[in-house]
């Protein structure tokens, strides 16, 4: 039997199409309504709420805390003073990712993080490694987290607690609604702005009925993992077992990929100030050196008239209506020889709101330029096609509002 | 006089598709000016706040026959074009029943059955055969049609090329393309089902805006155009634009600045200025002058040959041919500030089944009852209205928690056989209003702020003459080949250098963009030739 999560009874009020599928173990409605682009659209129009409580959380506190995180996570968490949040990764000693997640010090050496798989072993080993005074606690199940993603977010959260206005990007507040105490953090998978929400257990139920009240006149929308999910890839948000997978447990390094290759070298641009020994440093630095990086991380952006051409030349309509994939599409190079392979896709979305269809690609680093022209194969009525898309630099949607200081005289 | 007065090109008219011509224009390096009559752009396509806080697509309410072309050559996203997916349909009975339809094709289908399971069948059956004509029909929305009086080679190898495409339509397509040239809505809809409900909800598409009855032939030809559009790439469907249609004709307007564009507002065109057969500018109704050796009309084929020229000037067929294009608009509108949402009796609190349009017409002796009042040169006693509540779907339409409706009215007739539109003012609005009660019991408690959009009111506000919603009838004589009249459709006329890009030529109205677009395509083509 699946799990299910603390806001279950809502959820399950909310999910008018009765579809249900299984995160991390637990019962997640994949969508609420029959129309995946309306609840699309409240991401990007007005305000949604999705449980991400599936997550796994965990607590780190103990006076070696920051010490032993500048160890195992690859960003610098001296970037994550009290009251601020961060995009981190952490790494094997070969320098391939192992995960990533947000951690948030939401109190002077007390750090919470998120991960979409299991990571309190490997953190303990490391930490006794180092002989760290450090807890680790598994907290997943104490917690329910809701993210709150739309422009209208900010109009939701002011009804419900001041002490998230401002708050800027990537910025946390421990704050209390209808008397629960609530971590509130500017964070999100959307792209949009957008608030997430750490709520005991045994209080979610009050913190979701508090939010749904408030949100009533902004047109809030409970909306489930599918819409997410084509909001992030139009926000350039990796998915792990999708865009990448755990080092830990692949079978061969074609499987691993470092945080260059994912496109993650901004979280080491101040690598040559800092001393840190995180684990996987020297693999790293010496890939950023060495330029051995076997491929990076793209946007493609697909050329409309040419996805247009080779559905309309074979009599149908192209499918631009709730397409989202994880499967792999190949990629090859455009010139004289055919299906020349030079890597794949590995998401794909027909962006409602931009027009056209989005991949996220993996590519070796002669096609990675933005601007360059690569094949996209395509299946059009059973049969393999080949449309024009060209690298696009992700974010491929990024309004102003996701990082605008919501000041409380700011928009809605 | 100075420089400043003269431009590459002037497009009179910042309706949409002055809009959409004026950007194509401004984008190809021509430097280009766009006048505008009123305060704002958009022409028909506007938003306004008439009451603090509440947003009133004061005229066209929805978006879905746009052609995709226009929005990728003008990068509309990046300049905020978002549209927001219809959820359901709503078509409530006087008796209780009701049809709610969405978007998932098996559950529409249970909801048809509950009616009639042959009809929800058929309702496939009959989806599926559009969307195939659409398919077919849709190259021929997407080019400058060809001109069916010309003995140029390249208009005869055109010509021949429509004959040929016609008849190689796969059989059933051509069948069902000639149904609907031929076939009146009620009658190709006896053929589909035998449930009213169902039959009047496909039958109101058959009179928008038109001066015909489900009954008669043209009804046919109305309503497959209202079929031609698309969201997301799914055929028929519609959307509404963030911020209500205004919010598009204010994306139009920033990508045309962006283009290096210029607007002038509050500056309507007197006539255009022609010498020896040649456009070299215009005349604003304030006396000012101003050059261009290209003018560009998006107004009505009413006024683009008629006032801003003198007909004695042009071919006496042309001027015969406009001065019989049919207007006689018979579509009001109704606006309404709410307090909350309407109530439908037994959904009490069910706020997604106006999460779309909501369709007041619930049989064919309903809409053929209005019909029968408009015949009579009467407002319809119990009108069919086409109600959309934009703000559950974008909160930023209302304050939070209330809501502004509109009401798209049929009929309406522009002739009215006693009165005039003054003295009937407030008798459209009380009729549009005791009808929604009549559905929604309690609806009068609600209304915040009324606002009566006449077709005397379309015409003198935005210049649409007779008030046709879109620039002339979609009826088959004034379509395509004849739009705005056989050997005019390629959006020239007469005087060189002068052309025409409003809904009065082919594709025609409903916010396509198609003239606007086309018709730079064939200034620029010309231009370059």
């Amino acid at each position: 039997m699946p799990l299910t999560t603390p806001f279950h009874p809502r959820v399950e009020a909310e999910n008018q199409a009765g579809l249900w599928k299984h995160w991390a173990g637990y019962l997640v409605p994949p969508q609420y309504q029959y129309s995946l682009t309306a609840e699309y659209y409240a991401i990007r129009n007005s305000v949604s709420l999705l449980d991400t409580t599936p997550l796994f959380k965990y607590k780190v506190t103990g006076s070696d805390a920051e010490r032993f995180l500048s160890r195992v996570l690859a960003r610098d968490i001296a970037g994550c003073p009290p009251g601020r949040a961060q995009y981190t990764c952490w790494c094997d000693e070969r320098g391939f990712v192992l995960q990533d997640g947000v951690i948030m010090q939401v109190a002077e050496g007390e750090y919470w993080l998120t991960a979409a798989e299991p990571t309190l072993r490997y953190f303990r080993v490391v930490a006794r490694d180092m002989s760290a005074d450090v807890e680790i606690e598994d907290v997943s199940r104490a917690f329910g987290i809701l993210a709150l993603q739309g422009p209208h977010a900010h109009g939701v959260i002011r009804q419900l607690t001041d002490d998230a206005t401002p708050l800027r990007y990537f910025s946390v507040v421990r704050t209390e609604i209808e008397g629960c105490p609530v971590v509130v953090s500017r964070t999100g998978y959307t792209g949009d702005l957008g608030y997430e929400l750490w709520i005991p257990a045994q209080d979610a139920c009050t913190v979701w009925d508090a939010v749904m009240d408030a949100g009533r006149g902004h047109n809030i929308t409970p909306i489930g993992t599918t819409a997410l999910k084509m909001a992030r890839i139009e926000a350039g948000l990796l998915l792990m077992g999708a865009d990448f997978h755990s080092s830990r447990f692949a079978w061969v390094d074609e499987q691993r990929e470092t945080p260059v290759e994912l496109g993650w070298s901004w979280m080491f641009r101040t690598l040559a100030d800092d001393d840190r020994d995180f684990v996987g440093r020297t693999a790293i630095e010496s890939e950023l050196q060495e330029r051995t990086s076997r491929w990076t991380t793209v946007g493609l952006a697909v050329d409309w008239h040419d996805y247009e051409r080779v559905y309309t030349d074979a009599g149908v309509v192209p499918p631009r209506h709730e397409v989202y994939s994880e499967s792999t599409m190949s990629i090859y190079r455009r010139g004289t020889t055919e299906w020349d392979y030079a890597g794949y896709a590995s998401s794909f979305t027909t962006s409602s709101l931009l027009r056209i269809p989005l991949a996220i690609a993996k590519l070796p680093l002669d096609l990675a330029e933005p601007g360059t022209e690569v094949d996209l194969e395509v299946t059009v009525i059973r049969r393999p096609q080949n449309v024009l898309a060209r690298v696009g630099r992700m974010p491929f949607f990024n309004p102003a509002l996701k990082t605008a200081p919501m000041a409380e005289e700011g928009r809605s | 006089m100075s420089d400043a007065q003269r431009y590459d090109a002037i497009v009179i008219g910042a309706g949409h598709n002055g809009l959409v011509n004026a950007c194509y224009l401004a984008k190809a390096g021509l430097n280009t000016l766009l006048l505008e009559r009123r305060h704002l752009v958009g022409g028909a396509t506007i938003t306004e706040e008439v009451v603090p806080g509440f947003k009133f697509t004061t005229f066209s309410y929805a978006i879905s026959l746009l052609r995709p072309e226009i929005v990728h050559d003008l990068e509309l996203v990046r300049h905020g074009m978002m549209v927001l997916p219809l959820v359901n349909t709503f078509q409530p009975g006087l008796d209780g029943e009701y049809l709610l339809l969405g978007a998932d094709a098996d559950a529409n289908y249970h909801e048809i059955a509950r009616h009639s399971p042959a009809d929800a069948e058929a309702a496939r059956d009959l989806d599926h055969i559009i969307a195939r004509l659409v398919r077919a029909l849709k190259p021929w929305m997407d080019r400058i049609p060809p001109n069916s009086l010309s003995d140029d080679p390249a208009e005869i190898a055109a010509m021949a090329e429509l004959k040929g495409w016609f008849e190689e339509l796969e059989p059933e397509v051509r069948t069902m393309f000639e149904t609907f040239r031929t076939k009146s809505a009620a009658e190709i809809l006896d053929e589909y089902f035998e449930n009213d409900l169902v039959k009047s909800l496909y039958a109101s598409s058959g009179i928008i805006g038109s001066r015909c009855s489900v009954r008669d032939r043209e009804s046919g030809l109305v309503w497959l155009f209202h079929k031609l559009g698309e969201y997301d790439g799914e055929p028929g469907h519609w959307g509404f634009h963030k911020g209500g249609n205004g919010g598009f004709t204010q994306v139009l307007a920033r990508a045309y600045e962006s283009f290096g564009g210029t607007i002038r507002l509050n500056a309507g065109a007197a006539r255009v200025r022609y010498e020896g057969g040649r456009a070299t500018g215009v005349q604003l109704e304030d006396g000012t002058v101003l050059d261009s050796d290209l003018v560009v009309s998006a107004l009505d084929p009413r006024q683009t040959f008629l006032r801003l020229v003198d007909p004695d000037d042009l071919p006496s067929d042309l001027v015969g041919h406009i001065r019989d294009f049919k207007f006689q608009g018979t579509a009001a509108k109704v606006n309404f500030a709410l307090s909350d949402l309407p109530t439908f009796p037994g959904f009490e609190g069910r706020d997604d089944i106006f999460m779309g349009f909501t369709n007041l017409g619930p049989s064919i002796d309903y809409l053929m009852e209005a019909w029968a009042d408009c015949e009579a040169g009467r407002i319809s006693r119990r009108p069919f209205l086409d109600c959309s509540v934009q703000s559950t779907l974008d909160p930023d339409m209302a304050p939070p928690g209330k809501h502004v409706m509109s009401c798209f009215v049929m009929y309406a007739p522009y002739h009215l056989a006693e009165g005039d539109w003054e003295t009937e003012r407030d008798n459209l609005g009380n009729t549009v209003e005791q009808t929604i009660e009549e559905f929604f019991p309690g609806f009068s408690e609600l209304i915040l702020h009324r606002e009566v959009v006449t077709p005397l009111d379309i015409e003198r506000l935005i210049g649409l003459s007779e008030g046709n919603i879109f620039a002339g009838e979609l009826f088959e004589d004034q379509l395509f080949l004849n739009r705005p009249a056989p050997g005019w459709n390629q959006y020239r006329t007469p005087i060189s250098g002068y052309y025409q890009c409003g809904s009065g030529t082919h594709p025609g109205g409903c916010v396509t963009g198609g003239p606007g677009w086309l018709a730079a395509r064939q200034i620029l083509g010309d231009q370059a030739s």
